[in-house]
């Protein structure tokens, strides 16, 4: 009975785990910027495939070494999600600032592309991207330097050579693809499997049940994030100027503070959380293009019960989401209640609702609720930053 | 008919105006708010706007920060023009920006609300997180309240964190929006003698939005602004008591 | 001067009934094309593919009454569209001999009617209850929502919630409405013909030509009379429309329920063209699909959110059946370029271009001016004269 609770507990803690990364990165963001990244979830899907990637590149090491491929994947995902993230920033949301529904779109765009790159991307593809890259981003600086009325002629520059290389490009991919080497996909659109190193299978037992040690681990990752991201906010010369930024973006211009790289890289950060998530969701089963879309929305239901801004209601509101949706869909409760005669309409009630998705139901009933009595959160931002 | 003169104290020629703005057009959409503003700041120099609420005063400060982008025109500042520059490069310049309302960070101590003020300086903050004596020389008050937090404090307490912020970053050119506005006699008082503290001290230049007259007689020059235009100018020492009741809400 | 003011207001008022006037006459014209022309242009299943899009594009209308008019950007509207669908085709699945229930029903050992299905017999409580259970369900969610002045993004993933709930709880309901399954109405009958039948499916694309424009002359009056004002006026800053005196939240429930219901509507004629409903309607890429419709063809304009509805559509048809990979990248790079590029859509950027035409042609390049220039301001020359003036020293 006490076990039963302590091991749906433990299970709800680390789905909240999994969910408090995932919305820091979503939480810090939408704080700085008020941009809700809709990609958010590709970019932690992108984080899972990294992780796939390292794995099956540290196979060939044999056996030692091979155990500790996860260590290496971690600041692999973080660093390609972050990546990611910065060219998402730089390239599309700087241009929409202050205007968040906009946003929402073009990052569902993102989001959309990602799916199918992640489907169909194979050498050919890949290669005629860089080319792609390559020239436009080449012409772009040299003629930067080159011209000096470069402003002006800008926009039409750049369609220009926008067209030029997409065209090269398309040409070279039709090229590579008729080679197999090239045209054979990368992951296709069926899911891929990472396996859990040795150390990581099996767990502690407690009674009948085990709390499985990939599940501590994601505990522990998730507790080092938290930590790491509280220290870098509250300790650091760049965390310090996040806050000021968060707070009163315009006077922290006029202080000096590079608001545009401040943004850059808290989008980056936050993107890097959501390739470490990944790292996590790849342990608990397989990966496919779709998989990013499952936690997402739970993550943008911790941000808004947790309010903006305030790390700790983040944590609070991920880990009571994660708590609540576990045992309500494992039946847990119905199970604790099914002695008691006397509360047979609640139990029935409760079993009701005792599957992963209609748990979700009415988790969502619970957070709606919770929002007529504290509609900006948990921890509501005072005075005159309170107005969105 | 009172005709005023220029009597600026420094001789422009020989010495380019540390800020110089010309033909300075700013709209908020569609409405027209700065028109034709010229006006220079000597270095050294204090300079005041006076004019009725809602003449473009604040706008006019904005738009030296770059908050707002002008639609015609151009602001100089040490011989460069920096009309298309961003808010944080100007910092960067020497400019230091005492906005109306003081805008703190709010949820941020005092002590970190000052070491962002040394964002400002050309070389950025790298590391350096120590405060100034002078500063808590011209303000004791900061002394005390270094860690609590910046929206905590009084109006008067982030007046004076405000203007010290500032001058963490080592302007040339200090901009003040009103730094007496809804805040208690006797802390005026003692703003405005950090203000002549740090212009006998540092010998930098001020350019000033002010109601309190007494205040605007500390200033060299001022410019009378009306309806987003200057439309009168000269040395305060020749003010005259038609341009105070005019432009002064006293 | 005031007579001059009011031959112009009576002039304007002119102009304006003549506007309606040719608007009206292209309606007119377009619907007979529609209806009387384009069945003996197109073969019957490209017909059929028409008058699916046609009921998309009344949704799209739906959303621009919240999007475009009033902003709230709902990520959810596949709930109001499913739900419309549900309730045709639910009632299409009870026409049955009496005493018989539909046969998925004994699958999941079932064996008899649940009760909110007794309902649905009825051919005019179902006409009802497509329309009103959407918007009753969209007013609730909304009176929820806004009531605590939740807007913005939050309001935009609140209903991608709310969407993901609702899927999730059709899909899991497998004895209450098919779950995964879904509702099929092909195969029933509606009073005695087949669904899927020609003549049912021709009544059909009539009945929705017909909605379609009796919907937009039921927007284009919301939108252009002081309603309309006030939606926009909220759009464009609430705060002060509540100081005003107005009550926001009353305005946008009662938008949001209506655009609800217009979304059942095209939910309902949307399932009876297809020949099945799921739980997928609800899927979250279909809602924000129906958004980028919207912004396609110029969100604030209802003609723009029909006429994205169609090319967006026609386009994913062409592109899915020519090469099924690139949609997805097509998809997103409109996302891409219609938020980056086009912000006011395919309309409004044709209206701004050709507005700017015209303005050129009669040679008035100047923008408006909210207030005489300061040099024509005899106040300011007063005071310059009076004062003196160095202001350029």
């Amino acid at each position: 009975m006490v076990l039963q609770l302590i091991q749906g507990l433990f299970n709800g803690l680390s789905i909240g785990s999994v969910l408090l990364v995932v919305a820091l990165g979503l939480a810090i963001v939408f704080g700085l910027m008020g941009v809700i990244n809709l990609a958010h979830g590709e970019l932690m899907m992108l984080g899972a495939y990294t992780t796939f990637v390292v794995q099956n590149t540290f196979r060939p090491l044999g056996e030692p070494v091979f155990s500790f491929y996860i260590f290496a994947a971690l600041p692999m995902a973080f660093l390609v999600a972050a990546l990611v993230g910065l060219a998402l920033e730089r390239g599309v949301i700087r241009f929409l600032y202050g205007r968040p529904l906009e946003t929402l779109l073009a990052t569902w765009g993102v989001s959309l592309i990602l799916r199918q790159f992640v489907r169909s991307v194979n050498g050919s593809l890949a290669l005629s991207l860089g080319v792609f890259c390559l020239l436009f981003f080449g012409a772009w600086v040299i003629l930067s330097r080159l011209r000096r009325d470069w402003s002006e002629l800008r926009n039409r520059v750049l369609w220009g050579v926008g067209i030029l290389s997409g065209a090269i490009a398309f040409f070279t991919h039709k090229v590579l693809d008729s080679n197999p080497t090239f045209s054979t996909l990368w992951f296709s659109a069926r899911n891929v499997d990472v396996t859990a190193p040795p150390w990581l299978r099996g767990g502690i037992p407690l009674g009948n049940f085990q709390l499985p040690y990939a599940r501590i681990f994601i505990i522990v990752l998730t507790l080092i994030c938290v930590v790491g991201i509280y220290w870098f906010l509250n300790r650091s010369n760049w965390g310090l100027r996040i806050r000021a930024v968060t707070q009163n973006r315009n006077m922290s211009a006029c202080l000096g503070i590079p608001t545009d790289r401040v943004d850059a890289l808290t989008f980056a950060l936050g993107s890097g959380l959501a390739g470490v998530a990944g790292v996590a969701i790849a342990l608990l089963g397989s990966v496919g293009p779709n998989t990013g879309q499952n936690y997402i929305v739970d993550a943008f239901m911790v941000v808004v019960v947790g309010g903006v801004g305030n790390l700790f209601g983040t944590i609070i509101a991920a880990m009571a989401i994660g708590i609540v949706t576990y045992l309500i869909g494992s039946g847990t409760i119905a199970a604790l209640l099914l002695p008691i005669d006397a509360l047979k309409p609640v139990t029935e009630f409760f079993l009701f609702f005792a599957t992963t998705s209609m748990a979700k139901v009415m988790v969502f009933a619970l957070i709606i609720a919770f929002l007529q009595f504290k509609p900006a959160g948990i921890f509501a931002p005072k005075g005159r930053t309170a107005e969105l | 008919m009172t005709q005023v003169q220029d009597h600026s104290p420094t001789p422009q020629v020989l010495n380019p105006p540390l800020l110089g703005i010309s033909g300075l057009n700013v709209y908020y959409g569609e409405s027209h708010i700065l028109r034709n503003v010229d006006l220079t700041v000597g270095q050294g120099q204090m300079v005041c706007l006076i004019g009725r609420n809602g003449v473009g005063k604040t706008t006019l400060l904005k738009t030296v920060m770059g908050l707002l982008s002008p639609r015609e025109g151009q602001i100089r500042f040490r011989n460069e023009i920096i009309t298309r520059k961003s808010p944080h490069q100007r910092a960067r310049m020497g400019i230091g920006y005492v906005p109306q309302g003081r805008e703190i960070i709010p949820r941020v101590t005092v002590r970190e609300n000052l070491l962002l003020g040394l964002e400002a300086r050309p070389q950025g903050r790298k590391g350096n997180d120590t405060i100034p004596e002078e500063i808590f020389d011209l303000f004791p008050v900061l002394k005390t309240m270094l860690h609590r937090m910046g929206g905590d404090l009084s109006g008067g307490q982030q007046q004076q964190l405000a203007i010290a912020r500032a001058l963490m970053g080592k302007p040339q050119l200090l901009v003040l929006d009103e730094p007496t506005e809804g805040i208690q006699p006797s802390i005026i008082l003692e703003i405005e003698a950090a203000v002549r503290g740090i212009i006998e001290a540092t010998g930098i230049s001020v350019l000033l939005v002010e109601q309190h007259l007494h205040f605007v007689r500390q200033a060299d020059r001022y410019y009378a602004m009306q309806k987003g235009g200057i439309v009168a100018s000269g040395a305060t020492k020749d003010l005259s008591q038609e341009v105070i009741q005019r432009f002064l809400s006293v | 001067m005031t007579v001059d003011i009011l031959s112009r207001s009576q002039s304007l008022k002119r102009e304006r009934k003549r506007q309606f006037l040719l608007e009206g006459i292209a309606i007119v014209a377009i619907a007979i094309f529609l209806i009387g022309v384009m069945p003996l242009l197109l073969t019957p299943f490209r017909l059929r593919l028409l008058g699916r899009f046609l009921s998309l594009a009344i949704v799209a209308l739906g959303i621009d009454l919240i999007w475009g008019y009033t902003g709230l950007l709902s990520l959810g509207h596949g709930i109001f569209f499913a739900l419309g669908g549900y309730a045709i085709a639910m009632h299409l699945q009870l026409q049955l001999p009496p005493g018989q229930i539909p046969d998925f029903f004994p699958l999941y050992g079932v064996t008899e009617l649940p009760l909110f299905w007794q309902p649905f017999y009825s051919f005019p409580f179902t006409l009802l209850a497509l329309i009103l259970i959407p918007s009753l369900v969209a007013g609730f969610l909304g009176y929820l929502v806004f009531r605590n002045r939740i807007k913005g993004v939050y309001f935009s993933i609140l209903t991608q919630a709310a969407l993901i709930v609702f899927f999730n709880f059709f899909n899991g309901q497998q004895k209450l409405i098919n779950g995964t399954n879904g509702l099929k109405t092909d195969t029933n009958q509606l009073f005695g013909v087949v669904v899927s039948s020609q003549p049912a499916q021709f009544a059909f694309y009539t009945a929705t030509i017909l909605i379609l424009i009796l919907l937009y002359v039921l927007t284009r009056w919301l939108t252009s009379g002081r309603f309309g004002r006030l939606l926009i006026a909220i759009r464009d800053d609430e705060n002060r429309v509540r100081f005003s005196g107005y009550d926001p939240t009353a305005f946008k429930v009662l938008v949001f329920a209506i655009s609800g219901g217009i979304a059942g509507i095209s939910g309902a004629l949307f399932t009876v063209q297809s020949g099945i409903i799921t739980p997928s309607a609800m899927d979250v890429a279909f809602s924000i699909e129906m958004v980028i419709w919207v912004a396609v063809g110029g969100r604030g304009t209802l003609v723009g959110a029909i006429l994205g509805a169609l090319l967006v559509n026609y386009a994913r048809t062409f592109l899915s059946e020519q090469f099924a990979e690139v949609w997805l990248f097509f998809q997103g790079a409109l996302f891409l370029i219609v938020v980056t590029v086009l912000p006011d859509g395919i309309l409004g950027w044709l209206r701004s271009w050709q507005w700017g035409k015209v303005r050129a042609l009669l040679g008035m390049s100047a923008p408006v001016v909210t207030y005489p220039s300061l040099e024509q301001d005899p106040e300011v020359q007063k005071e310059r004269q009076e004062v003196g003036e160095d202001g350029n020293q």
